[in-house]
């Protein structure tokens, strides 16, 4: 089977396009990724199928002359799949829009608490006598 | 042809549908729920008993002709795996049901709770007897699509932070799984793990390289294996106990799992074998020296958990008979210990308010019965002689001595200082929680912080429950270390696809 060269190069570049908007930090844009890279992934599922032909349908023609049914199936459950995603990591996107603001991935406190003494060249807090003081400010870079 | 394969997945799901319809009635739905998992816990017992007299057990769905339906498959390894999860679960469930009204609406207050746990569990069930890749990757998302909605529970600020990169990463890894999928289709034409294994040693060697790499890397991720373990820590300690509790036992292991199977089944002939033990000796490493610097307990224990996941990925990377059966044991040992350890560290946040080891100390003098309660399980996980922990570590050892070599000892002494510094971490965090001055905290307004309190018998005992499954796993390590052995030999002697394709 040779594959569809047109099909592989569209799946390439929409998930190419899907990992850029991944890495951005605003949970829209990350769900416009998802679901432009959900799109390419099923493009693959197409050129996995092979050449174009009948519907399965049994009785509908020769056997020969029709596509292979299993691939569908599964963009099927893809897409099902994706859907569920978008409607969720959508929620989270106004939830989150809600409670701060914005919908931004945030960086971990405690992580950056951390980091912080790592940087001052300090012990672990719950090393010996040294203690962390909270000066308040906040470690989070914006 | 085996009728009871398809229970633990259905049993849970049914349960689901149920406690949802009696969403408003919380007695009812801890009712259904406990005796859904308790007919799990039957159904999985007599499978893992039939598989290990019997033989694999198969089960093809509908009439399709060769090998074009769905086969749930159930050898040694998937029966003993799934028989682990549904006792973890049942525990959980248990403690969870401890919550008193108040409580209840603060940490789990949606009537959703006990069927997104049990759509978890119907998912983790999936993905132990998929036999094959896409019915796996259906498993997946089941128990990925719970785990959502039970982390991001009550969408509190620090819920949704967690959360949000939690979904991420395991959005990638599903897209990772899709790829991975149309490419095995259009290479091989089939997704049957069983067929894989017969077609996949006649493709080119890049290709079986692209393959395996693109499965490590997704599994990889969902086991949290270094380098793809950064949003572990950052995302479990934030949800509710319960559910960190079962996320931490069970998910990362349903990664190890399909690590296990995929590679012993499809790549034999280990190609990557050495980029495995460096990945393995950098996650105990990585893992434990992150662990000794937190200064939080559920924090600690998450990172103590990448650690840990390096000991199974060695036994997986090792690939002889006693590696992968030492691995099997590890992971049965370390499902329990972890979900028992967050348990327990539930406990010690009810009784002193917060998990900080800054702010809590003296906790033998006000609770003697908690100290004993965390005291057994942490010294099971840093390997203390005679508990499963060091069991499954000598296992490991003596396989990484049989492969011999500058690779095997070096992984010895990996294996042995991260033991070690596990202890260091659970006795640093011993000295700081339970001996000192006794100290409590006085909650804050906006914290996270709960009024320190009496523990609530309940849940004290679904923990002893826990911990005695956790001795139970020791004093029954002979016969279950055979089984183990048994398992592994099965594993690479080709036993799967026989079984699976006969009369096919």
């Amino acid at each position: 089977m040779s594959p569809n060269l047109a099909l592989s190069l569209v799946a390439g570049v929409l998930v190419a396009c899907g990992v850029y908007l991944l890495t951005e930090r605003s949970l829209s844009r990350i769900l416009m990724g998802v679901i432009v890279m959900g799109n390419g992934v099923n493009m693959l599922f197409l050129v996995a199928a092979g050449p174009a032909g009948n519907p399965s349908f049994v009785g509908r023609g020769n056997p020969e002359d029709q596509i292979d049914p299993l691939p569908q199936a599964m963009v099927l459950t893809a897409i099902v799949i994706n859907m569920a995603v978008a409607a969720f990591v959508m929620t989270m996107a106004y939830r989150s829009f809600q409670l701060f603001g914005h919908d931004e991935v945030q960086d971990d406190r405690e992580d950056a608490r951390i980091r912080a003494l790592a940087e001052k060249d300090q012990v672990s807090t719950t090393f010996e006598e040294a203690r962390f003081q909270d000066t308040g400010e906040d470690m989070v870079s914006e | 042809m085996n009728n009871l394969l398809p229970l633990p997945v259905l049993l849970p799901m049914f349960g689901a549908a149920l406690t949802l319809i009696v969403g408003r009635r919380p007695r009812l739905q801890r009712l259904i729920s406990i005796t859904v998992l308790v007919a799990v816990v039957v159904v999985v017992a007599g499978l893992a008993l039939t598989a290990h007299r019997e033989g694999t057990q198969t089960l093809w769905f509908g009439a399709w002709p060769g090998t074009a339906g769905i086969a749930l498959v159930a050898d040694r390894l998937s029966a003993l795996m799934l028989l682990v999860a549904a006792l973890v679960t049942l525990g959980v469930l248990v403690f969870s049901g401890g919550q008193d009204e108040e409580e209840i609406r603060q940490e789990t207050p949606v009537s959703i709770f006990h069927p997104t746990f049990l759509l978890l569990c119907s998912g983790v069930s999936n993905a132990f007897l998929a036999g094959d890749l896409f019915n796996l990757f259906v498993g997946f998302e089941i128990l990925l699509f719970a785990s959502y909605v039970l982390l991001t529970m009550g969408a509190t600020r620090p819920r949704i932070r967690a959360a949000s990169i939690y979904v991420v990463v395991n959005l990638v890894s599903s897209a990772l799984f899709l790829i991975l999928l149309a490419t095995v289709y259009s290479a091989t034409g089939t997704v049957n793990l069983a067929q894989l294994s017969q077609r996949i040693p006649g493709l080119p060697d890049d290709t079986q390289v692209m393959l395996q790499a693109l499965m490590l890397t997704i599994f990889g991720l969902k086991a949290a294996i270094f380098p793809l373990q950064a949003w572990l820590p950052d995302s479990y300690p934030t949800a509710p106990a319960p559910v960190t509790a079962v996320f931490a036992g069970l998910l990362t292991k349903v990664g190890i799992y399909a690590i296990l199977r995929t590679q012993t089944l499809l790549f034999p002939h280990r190609p990557l074998t050495e980029v495995l033990l460096v990945l393995a000796a950098l996650s105990m490493l990585v893992g434990i020296f992150g662990a000794i610097a937190q200064s939080e307990l559920k924090r600690m224990l998450s990172f103590t958990l990448v650690s840990h996941i390096g000991y199974m990925l060695l036994g997986i990377a090792l690939g002889s008979v006693d590696g992968l059966a030492a691995t099997i044991y590890y992971t049965s040992h370390h499902i329990t210990i972890q979900t028992t350890l967050f348990l327990v560290v539930a406990l010690v946040g009810r009784v002193a308010g917060s998990t900080s080891l800054e702010r809590v100390s003296g906790l033998v003098a006000v609770s003697p019965l908690l100290a004993t309660l965390f005291f057994i399980p942490a010294m099971n996980l840093s390997g203390i002689p005679p508990f499963s922990g060091f069991i499954g570590k000598i296992g490991l050892v003596q396989a990484s001595l049989e492969y011999g070599g500058v690779w095997g000892w070096t992984l010895v002494a990996v294996a042995m200082l991260t033991s070690l510094l596990t202890l260091y971490a659970i006795a640093k965090a011993w000295n700081r929680a339970f001996w000192g001055e006794p100290e409590l905290v006085t909650p804050e307004q906006d914290g996270d912080d709960l009024v320190p309190g009496k523990l609530p018998p309940v849940m004290v005992g679904a923990t002893i429950g826990m911990i005695a499954l956790t001795v139970l796993l020791t004093l029954a390590a002979g016969p279950l270390y055979d089984y183990c052995q048994q398992a592994a030999i099965a594993l690479t002697d080709g036993d799967y696809a026989r079984a699976v394709l006969e009369g096919r």
